[in-house]
């Protein structure tokens, strides 16, 4: 299986990482050689084995909906990397 | 012996009998970190008036006529946990400047204790690596040998704890992050059951697969951090109900009719033959105990490495969609608009290693390779979680080498990825299985380098390992010894 420059742009663009130019010749040597590792799983048999997504067999526990958390905004703000009134700072999305 | 290599019993009976405060004993290890992290670069952060301030009042608990098994004794947190007030980098330029806004549920509960945090170590940036070379701090540095890597992810907890410079840390483990570090620093680490230590406040990177944990320098040291830090917490989702467990009790239990069983699959090629023979040792001082040893099978354990690294990214690229440049990350510079403020800070925010992970995750997630990546590899999983219960359906435990080799030279294993993954063999299969584990140093090398035996439980057998390893450090001295250091030495 190739890992072609095109994937890698992709799968980057998906990821939202910039990868520069440069840089994707690397990375689509690095990915490859994961892929080639991940891809003897194809090989075994896994017919009627069901899927496992977590070791416990536990439901999603309910527990009654009281107040825990009490306003918190300046704390949670205070490592924005740029915030104005009370409000994260973004480029311009509507012109 | 001096202070910096008490257990935390000795530490404990020292305080109890006034041959120390806290605030003594706080003083000489921040002292012994100053002149000894520079060389092994184990701590990021170096919390010291924070630490004699909580020193102050551990110590005023005591003389208030309170007392406990923690109370007092210094120790340092993995900069995986939040910390309110002190900052949580996850080894990542990503978070280099982020303070938590409140404390992880581990933190919060060792602190109630009266334990003194002295700072955060150093680790693999967000927990992925194997070597403590990922973390954006640079690497840490193995005390044994300093031109080695003490293993990772949670190597600064390791290599701080082999040092002397605290007594116990936590660490967590996702693939083999707590085991594999203490195996090269020579020191003992669990990783609980699933679902035993709260997630709450650590920093994800595969949410099915991490587990916090205490590592020290013996078994008993690790039953005294677990007794506090597994629970309950209604803040995980996947806490369990019943995480919560006296470790101590069963820890002199003898090991007569132990049945432990040794899987032919962690004695294949690849194996060093000092480690294979320090373990082979280790198993026979198991058996000298009157443990009763059998070969056994874990025939899908060669498919764990692959089966992870499709699922520990997936999940992976999924948890670290939240850091955006937006709310408490790392920020790009004059970003052309919101998508180039998202790239580009993540492109500058993550290392290489993360970088990599999260494009595999999001390559097996996309459209069209779900099913062909993602899907077979759960459905291995289950595989490799019905090998070790028809193997704990014949033994209680299973035994054999943590890691393939000892502690490799820095820089050994950087150019290809796949090499390094590949020191996580035999650790990985536990965390898809989501049963506890734990390592024990069982030997050395003729280069001096420690060598580690991992011990494997079914669900919810963490009490049986750790009384395993309690007995078999009650008859060895391996985890005794302590590598020499000078200050300055590098």
């Amino acid at each position: 299986m190739a890992f072609d420059h095109d994937t890698v742009r992709r799968t980057a663009h998906l990821a939202r990482i910039a990868l520069p130019q440069t840089e994707i010749p690397a990375v689509a040597d690095q990915l490859e050689r994961i892929m080639a590792l991940v891809e003897e799983l194809r090989a075994i048999d896994t017919k009627g084995v069901p899927t496992m997504a977590h070791p416990l067999d536990l439901d999603q526990p309910l527990r009654p909906d009281t107040v825990g958390n009490h306003d918190q905004r300046e704390v949670l703000m205070a490592s924005a990397p740029a915030a104005e009134h009370g409000l994260f700072l973004v480029p311009k999305v509507i012109e | 012996m001096e202070l910096h290599e008490f257990s935390l019993r000795e530490l404990r009976q020292g305080l109890q009998e006034r041959d120390f405060s806290s605030v003594e004993l706080t003083t000489t290890l921040l002292k012994r970190i100053s002149a000894l992290n520079p060389a092994l670069n184990a701590f990021v952060t170096v919390t010291e008036s924070k630490a004699l301030a909580a020193a102050a009042a551990a110590d005023a608990r005591r003389a208030a006529g309170e007392d406990g098994p923690l109370l007092g004794i210094p120790m340092a947190h993995k900069d995986i946990f939040c910390t309110a007030g002190v900052r949580t980098t996850c080894g990542s330029k990503m978070l280099e400047h982020f303070v938590a806004p409140y404390n992880a549920t581990v933190v919060e509960r060792l602190a109630a204790e009266g334990m003194v945090m002295l700072g955060k170590l150093n680790m693999d940036e967000f927990a992925m690596g194997s070597s403590n070379e990922t973390s954006y701090f640079g690497p840490v540095r193995n005390p044994w040998h300093t031109g080695m890597v003490p293993g990772g992810s949670s190597g600064g907890s390791a290599a701080a704890v082999a040092a002397g410079l605290i007594p116990v840390a936590t660490g967590t483990d996702t693939g083999g992050s707590i085991r594999q570090p203490a195996a090269l620093c020579g020191i003992t680490g669990i990783k609980p059951t699933y679902g035993r230590v709260s997630r709450y406040g650590m920093i994800a990177f595969a949410s099915s697969l991490d587990q916090g944990g205490p590592m020290a320098r013996n078994a008993e040291d690790c039953a005294l951090m677990l007794n506090v830090m597994a629970a309950h917490d209604p803040r995980d989702s996947t806490s369990h109900p019943a995480a919560a467990s006296d470790f101590l009790r069963g820890l002199d239990r003898p090991l007569q009719g132990l049945r432990v069983g040794v899987p032919e699959e962690f004695f294949g090629a690849g194996l060093d033959p000092e480690v294979a023979a320090a373990v082979q040792a280790g198993i026979a001082e198991l058996a000298r105990q009157g443990a009763a040893v059998q070969s056994i099978r874990l025939p899908n354990n060669p498919h764990a490495v692959s089966t992870y690294y499709v699922l520990a990214p997936a999940e992976a690229s999924s948890n670290l969609a939240r850091f955006d440049g937006v709310r408490y990350t790392h920020r790009a510079a004059n970003p052309a608009d919101l998508t180039d403020l998202y790239q580009q800070s993540r492109y500058e925010g993550f290392g290489a290693e993360v970088r990599r992970r999260i494009l595999v995750g999001t390559y097996v997630l996309s459209a069209g390779y779900y099913d062909a990546y993602y899907r077979k590899a759960q459905q291995v999983r289950s595989l490799i979680r019905e090998d070790f219960r028809r193997a704990f359906a014949e033994v209680d435990v299973i035994v054999g080498p943590t890691t393939p080799t000892p502690a490799f030279p820095l820089g050994a294993k950087n150019a290809d990825p796949v090499a390094m993954y590949l020191a996580d063999i035999y650790t990985i299969a536990v965390n898809l299985a989501g049963i506890p584990a734990l390592s024990v140093p069982c030997g050395f090398t003729a280069a001096g380098l420690p060598v580690g035996m991992q011990l494997m439980g079914d669900y919810f057998a963490d009490d049986l390992l750790l009384n395993v390893a309690h007995r078999y450090q009650q008859e060895t001295q391996w985890h005794r010894a302590r590598p020499s250091l000078q200050a300055g030495e590098a």
